[in-house]
């Protein structure tokens, strides 16, 4: 493993080595480069080909998985900490709601050759971000358990449902399903995609009055704990990274998981025979929906408001960089699934593919969104334990976003 | 000490309290009373790689024009105090008109998230206050019993828990109990159970943090308490000694006496600071089955995309408050202590 390890960082080290050579003809002469942005992977390829092109500007880069908890008061600062932050569907909105980041239409007309119209996030006619990824939850299962159980790769969480209960019977694992049921911000992700799943819209149309407490929200409900009854009972401590460690020490056949971790899960790293097992399919859809139980989310850059603009200039020269790079794409074609022209996508691209193509919605990016998604968080775990009936638990849950809402001057 | 001298002595640290500690606490009671802004949203195109839809953004001419006049937000006096997130005035009328019998009204309450905070937070005080006192008290007479040449090395063992960070404390014990860890599969197989979780289980994980609790919080007692036993006086013991006293009887009439204002100030810090519980919570992720106030706190501050800064600031607020009405049986006996003793 050490020896494998080493080869991984020889290599990346000739990949710098060449990387910035090769790149180093963006010819920015000066500003100030200071990016905040979550950490996984195939971020940290985007901002290390952005850096390979910062000519005499000055660059830093901060990944961070807390980066939801910097990023506003960084940005509200004036003049921002960051020049550019990487963010997604959800994180772009506390930052429109604040006013924190600039629109790029002339940047893009100016620097943007090889950015993709399809990566343009336009809001109200203006160009407030450019995506790179994207990314979704879809279902990983054991091949190995499957076949030997007769049991055919599920296609509805009906079927899962199914296929756990018959696995469980089989005496071969205990707990064969796991998806981050962790109390606060996954628990509710997991709601968010079931209830799309049913169909099911969070708000009155046109309004902040939330509308959850229906047919729609007690179905999503009681599915949510129909799986969860499969689970590991630890399941709401149980994040993306928890359940990952749960699939690799055999103890699950099927698994919800983001497609992001997928690089994770099929790497050289862990048990070689469930490593080989491991295969990925499009998300779920349940109750005989045809869109799937998955939001679909985009990871993109924005820029801060609050700085000068040339930092601004440089920053975004050095990201379109990278936004609009056919060798980086290449070279990490199994890191995520990038939207930038030129990706071949590979096996660990099925899940995010296959969600497209089954028409998944993204997750809805709207001004009040977070506050249901806090109040899902947390008000749903007592129905999951039992203590609550699902019209009470989905009632607490509006109740609180109702609160919150007015609060916020939503309401 | 003269009191001018005292004045003089106490300046410095009187300055930085009062703007480390005296203006932020008045800082956020003034935020506590403001809400945001009425949003103004319109609705406009977006599109991202997805597709198109219509929806709603904030008007940012016309919000930032209202912000700059008001940039507090909103004047709401007591409004975040009273809504359902906080002491749910209008909520508690409603149960109450509505409920049958007290004990479903009381199951109304509880599931008010305010109230499920302090009921835990209280809960947590009683049991681990108490029990920090006896354990720290009983610790620290043992040790006080052994030989010198061995007590070093007892008593650096038992301040441990104490020394060890609190988040990685509880992060041992959180991966003991999984149900793969030592202590959760083997109450598994104890209880010939497969399903016992002590962490999905709502009053297991609050035995679990209160038991931590104990733990880290008992070194604390104990070393005061050592510190003070030192101080008793010989000449009575040995008194009571040769009169026939049994042991419980020396502690009782002569050390216990003599400690006591000792263990006036350890149950004074113990309640405060198990009144702010909070790594426990964070290090269990324990955040499903039991909320703090202080975690209510963090969580209007962090875990949601939107900052909710009155929230925060009400139940800081309301925390400071709960800290003064918990100490004030001790404080006005302390003070009435100390008005005979002059």
């Amino acid at each position: 493993m050490r020896e494998t390890n080493m080869k991984k960082i020889l290599i990346s080290l000739l990949f710098l080595l060449f990387g910035t050579s090769a790149y180093a003809d963006c010819n920015i002469k000066s500003g100030s480069i200071n990016i905040l942005a979550n950490d996984f992977p195939a971020l940290r390829t985007f901002v290390e080909t952005a850096k390979g092109c910062k000519g005499s500007a000055d660059f830093k880069v901060t990944h961070s998985s807390e980066h939801n908890k910097i990023a506003v008061p960084a940005l509200t600062a004036n003049p921002s900490e960051f020049s550019a932050r990487i963010a997604a569907n959800s994180s772009i909105v506390p930052l429109m709601n604040q006013d924190l980041i600039r629109p790029l239409d002339d940047l893009v007309k100016k620097y943007g050759k090889g950015i993709q119209d399809s990566q343009l996030i336009t809001i109200d006619g203006k160009i407030m971000a450019v995506a790179f990824m994207a990314n979704t939850q879809h279902l990983y299962y054991r091949e190995d358990v499957l076949k030997e159980l007769g049991i055919a790769v599920p296609k509805t969480y009906e079927e899962v449902v199914a296929a756990s209960e018959k696995i469980r019977a089989s005496g071969k694992m205990q707990y064969p399903y796991a998806a981050a049921y962790k109390a606060g911000w996954n628990l509710a992700e997991e709601f968010v995609n079931m209830y799309i799943g049913h169909g099911g819209e969070f708000f009155k149309a046109g309004t902040a009055q939330p509308s959850i407490n229906n047919a729609k929200g007690v179905a999503t409900l009681n599915m949510l704990k129909k799986l969860a009854g499969l689970s590991n009972p630890d399941y709401l401590t149980h994040d993306s990274e928890a359940i990952k460690v749960e699939w690799e020490s055999g103890n699950v056949a099927l698994m919800t998981l983001w497609a992001s971790r997928s690089g994770t899960l099929l790497d050289d790293d862990g048990d070689a025979k469930i490593t080989a097992a491991t295969k990925l399919t499009g998300p779920a859809t349940v109750a005989g929906g045809n869109i799937p139980a998955a939001t679909l989310w985009w990871d993109g850059f924005t820029l801060a408001k609050n700085r000068s603009d040339a930092d601004a200039e440089a920053t975004f020269r050095a990201l379109a960089h990278a936004a609009a790079n056919k060798k980086m794409v290449a070279d990490a074609a199994d890191q995520a699934v990038w939207l930038i022209e030129g990706f071949k996508p590979g096996p660990k691209s099925i899940g995010v593919i296959e969600a497209v193509k089954m028409k998944a919605k993204p997750y809805p990016m709207l001004p009040q969104m977070g506050l249901m998604h806090g109040a899902l968080g947390s008000e749903i775990v007592e129905f999951l334990q039992g203590k609550e009936t699902a019209e009470q638990a989905l009632k607490d849950v509006e109740a609180a976003y109702m609160s919150k809402a007015k609060e916020q001057g939503f309401l | 000490m003269p009191n001018k001298t005292f004045f003089w002595f106490f300046l410095p640290t009187g300055l930085a309290m009062i703007l480390f500690i005296g203006l932020p606490i008045i800082s956020t009671g003034i935020q506590s009373f403001y809400a945001q802004h009425d949003q103004v949203v319109k609705e406009v195109k977006k599109c991202d790689p997805f597709g198109c839809t219509v929806s709603i953004v904030v008007d940012q001419e016309k919000t930032s024009k209202i912000r700059e006049e008001k940039p507090l937000g909103k004047f709401n006096g007591f409004g975040t105090y009273f809504d359902r997130n906080h002491l749910a005035i209008e909520e508690i009328g409603k149960f109450w008109n509505e409920t049958n019998s007290f004990g479903e009204f009381v199951d109304q309450v509880t599931n008010l998230p305010f109230y499920k905070a302090l009921i835990f937070t209280l809960t947590y005080c009683l049991f681990v206050t108490p029990n920090v006192l006896l354990l720290g008290f009983i610790i620290a007479l043992s040790l006080n019993a052994v030989t010198r040449r061995i007590r070093g090395p007892l008593i650096f063992g038992t301040i441990l828990p104490m020394i060890v960070t609190p988040l990685v404390g509880s992060l041992v014990l959180f991966w003991m109990i999984d149900a793969e860890g030592i202590i959760g599969a083997n109450l598994q197989m104890l209880m010939d159970d497969p399903y016992l979780s002590l962490k999905s289980s709502k009053t297991l994980t609050w035995i679990t943090i209160i038991i931590y609790g104990i733990w880290h919080h008992s070194p604390f007692a104990f070393v005061v308490f050592y510190a003070a036993l030192q101080t008793v006086p010989q000449e009575p013991v040995e008194a009571a000694i040769i009169d026939g006293a049994s042991r419980w009887q020396r502690v009782r009439h002569i050390v216990l006496p003599h400690i006591y204002p000792v263990v006036t100030f350890v149950a004074l810090i113990s309640l405060m600071d198990n009144f702010r519980v909070f790594e426990p919570i964070i290090g269990f992720s324990a955040e499903g089955s039991a909320q703090s106030l202080s975690w209510l706190i963090y969580d209007n501050l962090v875990n949601e995309e939107v900052i909710l800064f009155g929230s925060a600031a009400a139940t800081s607020m309301m925390t400071i408050v709960g800290i003064a009405i918990l100490l004030a049986p001790v404080l006005i006996r302390t003070w009435k202590e100390f008005r005979t003793a002059r």
